[in-house]
C-alpha cells in the first residue's frame, strides 16, 4: 500500500553566501496528502522549486526519484510532462482571459495552430465540474473571487494529467469558507488517486488533511511525522518548527518604560480588492514610552497590513477603529497626518517602498521631513548635508560620502538610511517592519543596538518580525497575530518560541 | 600622472553629461564647416536663439513633467490655442498687451489645471490625458480662430518674439554695449557661483570632481558665454526673449535643485511608493506640475505668436515632439526621477542647431526629420548602453518599462506580507 511516488535524497541548494537547503530528504507515498511545515524562510518554497524544475537539475546537489525514475528537470515544463504541477501562492492567471483560456494557456486545444473553441470550453467545463466550480468557462477570470481562481488553478493542473500536485500556501489568501472548500477538494482528489504536497502554516488545516508531515527548519529536514503512527500532534509540529539554538546575540538593555504613547482600539481592515475578507479583525494594542513591542505572526497574519493601515491608511479599505496618542484620539488618515502626529513606519520592503534608489543618501534621509530644512520653500542644502553627515556617523552608515547613491549600498546600510530618515522626522512612535530582513548578521546586531538606543531615548517602538528569536531578544512585550486577530499578548518574561508559535497558529474557534 | 588618471576616471563615470556637451560642440563645429561659416555668423546666432526660444521654454516644463514620471503631448496644441486666445484678446477685443499677457498665462494655467486634474486626481495616465488634450486644444484653436489667422499684433507684443534690448549708444558703435555688460556680468556671476558651490562641496567632503576637469569645464563654459555675447553684441544686441529664457532657466534650476517642491518631484519620479510613504502629497505635486506646464506652454505660445506676428490655426504643431526630444537628449529618464533643466536646454540646443544648420544647407524637412529622429535614438541608446555597462546589466528594462496604472484587481495589496515573504526565501 505504502509505495513511494517521490523520493528526494540529499538535496543541497546554495545561494551566494547562504545554504538554503542542506541534505534535505523527502519521501512522499502514492495517494497521500503530505504537508510540509516550517517557519518563514525555512526553505520550504526553495525545496518545491527544486522539485518542480524552477531551479535546473545542475544548480543543486542531490537526487530526485519520481515513480522510481530519476528526474533531471531543467524547467517547469519538464516536471509538468511527468505529472508534477506546482500552484504558487501568487496565482499565475491572466485576469482578462476566460476561465477556459486560462486552463489551457500554453496547452491550447488546437488543430494546425487554430484553437478549437468548442473543445476548449467543453473540456474546461468537465474539469470545472471535477473541482466543483459552478462557473461558465467563458467568464473572465477577473470576475470570479480569489477562492474560485484557486480552483481554476487546480483545474488547470488536472488538465495536465497531474499525478503530484504541489500547493504552496493555498489558503493564505482565502477566507474561511473558501479554505474549507479547498481542503475538501484536496481530499476528494486524493480519492481519485492524486498525490498532494501542501505547504501550510495553519496547523488545524494540516490536522484536517495531512497523512504525513515533514518539518523543515533552517534548510534541513527535522523529521517526518505519520498519521497512521499517531505522530501528528500540534505540540510535536511546533517543537519541530522552532527548536533551534539562539545563535545571534542581542545588546543588553535596561528597559525604562513610561506612560502609554499609542493605543489602537477595535481596528479592522478589509482587503482592498476582496471586501469580504477581514485582513485585520478588531485588533487592540498599545505601546508605552521607552518600550519595544513585538508583533509576531506567520505569513498572511496581517502584521504589515495592520501597521500600514494605521500609517495613513496605506493599506486596505473600510478601515475602522480608533487611534489614541497620549490618551487623545488622533486622525491618521493620510501619511502626512500620521507623520505630523509623530508616527513613523519603516517598511519591510525598502527597495520598493522605502528608498529612492537612484538618489543619494542625504536626499533620502531628508525626504520625510524636508520642510524642517526649508526656509520659504527652499531647502538649506548645507544644513541637509550636516544632518545627513550626523546620521552617517551616529548610525555608522558605511559609504564614501552622503552623496553616495543608495542603490549601491548593502542591505544593512540601506536599512540604516531608512531608519535615519524616520529618526529625522522626530517620531514618538516607530513601527519597524522586518527591520533586519535581508541583512547579514553583523549588521543585524547594529540594527538591534539602534532599536535599543531609540527605546532608551524614550521612543515607543513596535517591531514586526518573522524571526521569533529576534523578537525574544529585543522586545519587552509581544503581541501575536493569526488571521487578522490578535491572539495573544505575552510579556517577555513568559515568552518562549513555543508559546508564541502556539498563539500564532491559533485559529479563531 | 595620477591626476590625469583620476580625471579620466571621473569623465568615464560621467560619460553622459560630458558626452552631451561634447556632442553639442561637435555638431556646432560640423555645421560651421558644412555651412562655410554661416552658422556662427552674428545674425544667425541671434536667429538660433530666437527661433528656439519657445522650444526651450517648453523643454523646461517638459523635463519637470518627465522627471515626475509623466509626459505631456499637448503642449504644441496648447501653445497654438493660447496664440489664438491672444489674437482674439489683443486684435479683436483691443486689450492692451499688459492685460492680455497675464490673461493668457492664466488661461494656460487653467488648461494645465484641467489636465492635471484628470492625471493626478482621477488617475488617468498622462499619455492618454495629454493625447486627448492635443486633440481638444487643437480643435479649440481652430474654433477660436474660425480657421483663419489673426494679424497684425501691436509692436509691444511683437517685441517679445523678435525685439532686442535698447542700444545704449543709439546705434553708433560696432558692439552693443549693454549686451557686452550683461554678458560679462553673467559670466562673472557664473564663475563666482561655480567656485562657491565647489567650496561648499569640498567643505562637506562631497567633491568627486577632479580640479583639472572643474577648471576645464568652468573655463570652457565661461568662454562659450563670452563668445555668444560677442556674437550677439555685434549684431543687434540681446533678444528680449533671451532675457526671459535666462530668467526662467535660473529660476527653474533653483526650483528643481533646492526647493521642497523640486525635491518632491524627483522623489515621486524616483520611487512613487516611497514618496507616498514619506508623506509627500504626490497628487498635489503632480497637479501643480501640469499647471506649471500649462503656464509655460502659454508663454511659449505668446512668444511664437509674437515672432510670427500672427496667430495661426496650425501654430505650435510639433512643438511637443521637439521639447520631449530635448528633455530626453538632455539625459532625462523615461522611468522618471532623473533629468535636469540645464540638460534639457542643451538637448534643445542640439535639436535647434540641427534644424538651423540643415535649413541653411537647404536640406528638406524630410531629411531633417530623419536625422533628428536618428539623433534622438542614438542619444538615448548611448545612455542605455552606458548605464548597462556601469550597472552590470538589468537596467535596460528599467529605463523603458513604462509606468502603467494597473487595473485595480490585477495587483494585490501594496506590500501585503504574503506576497513579499516569498521573495526572501
Amino acid at each position: 500500500m505504502n509505495t513511494p511516488i517521490l523520493q528526494m535524497r540529499g538535496i543541497t541548494k546554495t545561494f551566494p553566501g547562504v545554504k538554503a537547503l542542506q541534505d534535505v530528504t523527502l519521501d512522499v507515498n502514492r495517494g497521500e496528502v503530505h504537508a510540509i511545515c516550517g517557519e518563514n524562510g525555512a526553505g520550504k518554497s526553495t525545496l518545491m522549486k527544486v522539485l518542480s524544475g524552477v531551479y535546473a537539475h545542475n544548480t543543486f546537489d542531490g537526487e530526485i526519484l519520481f515513480e522510481n525514475e530519476p528526474c533531471n528537470f531543467s524547467s517547469i515544463s519538464d516536471s509538468e510532462k511527468r505529472g508534477i504541477v506546482i500552484i504558487h501562492q501568487e496565482l499565475a492567471l491572466s485576469p482578462y482571459l476566460s476561465i477556459a483560456e486560462n486552463i489551457y494557456l500554453g496547452n491550447e486545444q488546437a488543430t494546425n495552430g487554430w484553437v478549437d473553441w468548442r473543445k476548449t470550453n467543453l473540456e474546461a467545463a468537465k474539469l470545472l465540474a471535477r473541482v466543483g466550480l459552478d462557473e461558465n468557462p467563458v467568464t473572465p477570470v477577473q470576475h470570479i473571487s480569489v477562492g474560485k481562481q484557486q480552483l481554476v488553478e487546480i483545474a488547470k493542473a488536472l488538465s495536465k494529467e497531474v499525478k503530484l500536485l504541489i500547493l504552496d500556501e493555498p489558503t493564505a489568501a482565502l477566507n474561511d469558507e473558501d479554505s474549507g472548500h479547498l481542503l475538501d477538494l484536496i481530499l476528494h482528489l486524493k480519492g481519485q488517486g492524486v498525490t498532494s504536497i501542501i505547504i501550510s502554516h495553519k496547523l488545524n488545516e494540516i490536522r484536517k488533511v495531512a497523512d504525513a508531515v515533514t518539518i523543515i527548519r533552517d534548510g534541513k529536514t527535522i523529521e517526518t511525522l505519520r498519521l497512521d503512527e499517531g505522530q501528528i500532534t500540534q505540540e510535536r509540529i511546533i517543537r519541530g518548527m522552532v527548536g533551534r539554538d539562539l545563535e545571534s546575540l542581542y545588546p543588553d538593555r535596561e528597559p525604562n518604560i513610561g506612560e502609554e504613547v499609542l493605543r489602537i482600539e477595535d481596528w479592522s481592515v478589509r482587503h482592498p480588492q476582496d471586501h469580504t475578507r477581514m485582513v485585520v479583525n478588531n485588533a487592540n494594542l498599545h505601546v508605552r514610552k521607552g518600550e519595544v513591542v513585538g508583533l509576531a505572526g506567520l505569513m498572511g497574519a496581517g502584521r504589515t497590513e495592520l501597521a500600514m493601515s494605521v500609517f495613513g491608511r496605506t493599506y486596505g479599505t473600510a478601515t475602522s477603529g480608533k487611534v489614541y496618542k497620549y490618551g487623545e484620539e488622533i486622525n491618521t488618515a493620510t501619511v502626512s497626518d500620521a507623520i505630523r502626529h509623530g508616527i513613523a513606519y519603516a517598511t519591510e520592503d525598502r527597495k520598493h517602498y522605502g528608498l529612492n534608489l537612484i538618489e543619494d543618501i542625504k536626499r533620502n534621509i531628508s525626504l520625510a521631513a524636508l520642510r524642517k530644512l526649508a526656509k520659504r520653500g527652499f531647502v538649506d542644502k548645507n544644513q541637509e548635508t550636516v544632518v545627513a553627515n550626523g546620521y552617517r556617523t551616529s548610525m555608522n552608515i558605511k559609504a564614501p560620502s552622503v552623496g553616495a547613491i543608495t542603490g549601491k549600498l548593502s542591505g544593512g546600510n540601506q536599512q540604516k538610511v531608512v531608519l535615519s530618515k524616520w529618526m529625522f522626522s522626530d517620531p514618538d512612535v516607530l513601527i519597524l517592519d522586518e527591520p533586519t530582513r535581508g541583512i547579514d548578521v553583523g549588521a543585524k546586531y547594529e540594527i538591534y543596538t539602534i532599536i535599543a538606543k531609540l527605546a532608551a531615548e524614550g521612543k515607543a517602538v513596535i517591531v514586526i518580525s518573522s524571526e521569533l528569536p529576534e523578537l525574544l531578544g529585543i522586545c519587552d512585550r509581544i503581541y501575536t497575530l493569526a488571521a487578522g486577530h490578535i491572539t495573544g499578548e505575552v510579556p517577555i518574561a513568559e515568552a518562549t518560541q513555543e508559546t508564541l508559535m502556539h498563539y500564532m497558529t491559533k485559529e479563531k474557534e | 600622472m595620477s591626476a590625469l588618471r583620476e580625471s579620466l576616471g571621473f569623465l568615464t563615470s560621467r560619460l553622459r553629461q560630458v558626452g552631451i556637451f561634447v556632442a553639442l560642440i561637435l555638431i556646432v563645429l560640423l555645421f560651421q564647416g558644412l555651412t562655410g561659416g554661416i552658422l556662427l555668423e552674428p545674425q544667425n546666432v541671434t536667429n538660433l536663439v530666437v527661433q528656439n526660444s519657445y522650444i526651450l521654454i517648453l523643454a523646461i516644463g517638459m523635463v519637470m513633467v518627465i522627471i515626475a514620471g509623466h509626459i505631456d503631448l499637448s503642449v504644441g496644441s496648447v501653445a497654438g490655442f493660447i496664440g489664438a486666445v491672444a489674437g482674439v484678446m489683443i486684435v479683436h477685443w483691443g486689450w492692451p498687451w499688459w492685460a492680455a499677457i497675464p490673461a493668457c498665462l492664466l488661461v494656460g494655467a487653467l488648461v494645465g489645471a484641467w489636465q492635471g486634474y484628470w492625471i493626478a486626481y482621477v488617475g488617468i495616465p498622462a499619455f492618454i490625458v495629454t493625447l486627448a488634450g492635443m486633440l481638444i486644444f487643437r480643435g479649440l484653436t481652430l474654433i477660436t480662430l474660425k480657421n483663419q489667422q489673426i494679424t497684425p499684433f501691436p509692436a509691444e507684443l511683437r517685441a517679445l518674439g523678435g525685439g532686442f534690448l535698447p542700444d545704449l549708444t543709439g546705434g553708433t558703435s560696432v558692439l552693443e554695449w549693454l549686451t557686452v555688460i550683461l554678458g560679462i556680468g553673467a559670466t562673472a556671476a557664473l564663475l563666482i557661483q561655480a567656485l562657491k558651490e565647489r567650496r561648499i562641496r569640498r567643505k562637506f567632503d562631497l567633491e568627486s570632481e577632479p580640479l583639472v576637469w572643474f577648471v576645464i569645464k568652468t573655463a570652457f563654459t565661461a568662454l562659450l558665454m563670452l563668445i555668444i555675447t560677442f556674437l550677439l553684441a555685434s549684431y543687434r544686441g540681446t533678444p528680449i526673449v533671451l532675457v526671459v529664457l535666462a530668467a526662467l532657466v535660473i529660476a527653474y534650476t533653483a526650483l528643481m535643485n533646492n526647493s521642497v517642491f523640486g525635491r518632491h518631484t524627483y522623489a515621486i519620479g524616483g520611487n512613487l511608493h516611497a514618496a507616498e510613504l514619506s508623506g509627500i502629497k504626490t497628487k498635489a505635486v503632480t497637479f501643480r506640475l501640469f499647471v506649471n506646464m500649462g503656464v509655460l506652454s502659454a508663454l511659449a505660445g505668446l512668444v511664437f505668436t509674437a515672432r510670427l506676428n500672427s496667430a495661426q490655426p496650425a501654430g505650435g504643431t510639433g512643438f511637443e515632439l521637439d521639447s520631449i526630444a530635448a528633455a530626453f537628449i538632455g539625459g532625462a529618464a523615461v522611468t522618471g526621477g532623473i533629468g535636469t533643466v540645464a540638460g534639457a536646454m542643451i538637448g534643445g540646443l542640439i535639436m535647434g542647431v540641427l534644424n538651423n544648420g540643415m535649413s541653411i544647407l537647404g536640406l528638406g524637412t524630410d531629411y531633417q526629420q530623419l536625422i533628428k529622429g536618428l539623433v534622438l535614438l542614438v542619444a538615448v541608446g548611448f545612455d542605455i548602453f552606458n548605464k548597462n555597462r556601469s550597472a552590470g546589466g538589468g537596467d535596460i528594462t528599467k529605463r523603458f518599462k513604462l509606468k502603467t496604472t494597473p487595473p485595480a484587481q490585477e495587483k494585490p495589496a501594496p506590500a501585503a506580507s504574503e506576497t513579499v515573504e516569498a521573495g526572501v526565501k
